[in-house]
């Protein structure tokens, strides 16, 4: 990547943390989903901490992955409307380097948010020290691909009727081989079997979308844009 | 060679297309119905019953077709997909979109005779079987192709938009049988296996390929049969379908 290349990325990524700043409430919906969605599994399962220990990485885990799903729909949503968007697919500089920051940004808003406050809710679940560290480290390599994957299903729904269900419908299905690994880490180092196959397995999946996620979103965009 | 390129983008236009489809139908519809009849016969009247399984295994004349069919209709709605984007040609995008229920008639029905074949063979009508898991997965994916082609209302859009899905998916379903294979394994020791089967007597085979090949006929028809419409609703602007229909445009 040139200079000028990596200097608008970082421009847009600048710019995509200041306007996350700006609406508060916006970045953190997806953060309060998550707690509350973890909070009420207890209330709907029992209060059992074996049982809960049993389901607490699964649930932990659908819980992050539904929060940034719902998060998705905001991800070009207010560039698209405001010509933005077509701008920065004008711009001279790459695309591909422009949707890499704003996926970034989205990361940095959402997916980061729901790594800090897992520990907090796995001691709910009353999951052990060395767990909630494989579940942190878990949801820092797997939260990026829910972020990347999921964007190929907002820039293809943008400006669509019924954009936000049938988001879920396109990216769920490409969201369980994350929740899989993901999960699987957090069992596995539970069952004392280590977890380091799993999270080497979601490390993979995460250079795989950092890759090609991005060229698929630029097309997505441009498709949307025409 | 020249001569060859111009033969084959010759049918890549709808117009073109439209009577060349309409003429292979009857055969493959054809087709479909002689070998289906072989293959019910031979499923019914000539295979044996399975010493293990009893009656209830007659289901994979059915079952197995129906299943490969699936997993290739996606493939090949990829494959043509894939040659929309690049060579941006119109009759790519239909001939995907043309695919695609079939592939989730097939999915649908992988699972559904799947289900009828596990209840009375493994007592129950659904395992977390990385197959069973997969191919629902795969069902779902048809849906989301489905879901999102139908709410883009402009077709050349929905063409695009439907064929990035498709590749997203295609890359991604290696990605999915392998996390689910690993994830079966390591949460549970496999109760049931369906690569454990005996080996299949001849004539069994024999009727599962014959019916193999008419659900290869089947969808052929039927995906030209609806490649057709959606030729004639995307084209009814256009001077040949109002000659055809014989109106004035």
């Amino acid at each position: 990547m040139s200079g000028g290349a990596l200097a608008a990325a970082i421009g847009v990524l600048r710019r995509d943390l200041l306007l996350a700043m700006r609406r508060k409430s916006d970045a953190l919906a997806p953060v309060f989903f998550f707690v509350v969605v973890a909070s009420l599994f207890p209330l709907g399962i029992g209060p059992e901490p074996d049982l809960l220990r049993r389901i607490g990485p699964g649930v932990l885990w659908v819980g992050a992955l539904l929060a940034t799903m719902l998060s998705l729909a905001r991800l070009f949503a207010s560039d698209y409307d405001d010509g933005t968007l077509e701008q920065m697919a004008l711009s001279p500089e790459p695309f591909v380097g422009l949707v890499a920051a704003k996926v970034t940004a989205h990361w940095l808003v959402t997916g980061l948010p729901l790594v800090v406050v897992s520990p907090v809710l796995a001691l709910q679940y009353g999951l052990p020290a060395d767990t909630i560290a494989v579940l942190a480290a878990s949801l820092v390599l797997g939260t990026p691909v829910l972020s990347l994957v999921g964007a190929i299903g907002a820039a293809l729904t943008l400006g669509v009727r019924g954009g936000g269900l049938l988001v879920a419908l396109l990216v769920l299905p490409l969201y369980v081989p994350a929740l899989v690994f993901g999960a699987g880490a957090v069992d596995a180092n539970l069952a004392g079997t280590g977890a380091e196959a799993h999270l080497s397995l979601l490390g993979a999946c995460l250079v795989i979308a950092a890759f090609f996620a991005p060229w698929a979103i630029a097309a997505a965009l441009r498709i949307a844009l025409e | 060679m020249s001569q060859r390129i111009v033969n084959w983008f010759r049918f890549s236009s709808p117009q073109s297309f439209y009577p060349l489809a309409g003429g292979m139908v009857p055969w493959f519809a054809a087709a479909a119905a002689v070998l289906a009849a072989i293959g019910l016969y031979i499923a019914f009247f000539v295979a044996p019953t399975d010493f293990q399984q009893g009656e209830a295994y007659r289901i994979i004349f059915v079952h197995v077709p129906a299943s490969w069919m699936s997993m290739f209709i996606y493939l090949v709605m990829a494959g043509w997909a894939g040659i929309g984007l690049v060579l941006n040609s119109r009759l790519s995008g239909m001939m995907a979109s043309a695919l695609a229920p079939t592939g989730a008639l097939f999915a649908f029905l992988s699972l559904w005779t799947g289900a009828l074949w596990g209840r009375p063979t493994w007592g129950t009508y659904w395992v977390w079987d990385a197959r069973l898991t997969s191919e629902l997965i795969l069902f779902f994916l048809y849906l989301g192709f489905m879901a999102l082609q139908a709410a883009i209302d402009d077709a050349r859009r929905a063409d695009k938009a439907g064929a990035v899905l498709a590749l997203v998916g295609v890359v991604n379903i290696p990605i999915i049988y392998f996390s689910v294979k690993w994830w079966n394994t390591l949460h549970q020791g496999a109760s049931v296996s369906l690569t454990r089967a005996p080996t299949m007597a001849t004539i069994m085979f024999t009727g599962m390929i014959v019916m193999v090949f008419a659900f290869w006929a089947y969808s052929i028809a039927v995906s030209l049969v609806r490649v057709r419409a959606i030729i004639l609703e995307r084209e009814r602007h256009a001077g040949w379908v109002h000659e055809l229909a014989g109106v004035a445009p």
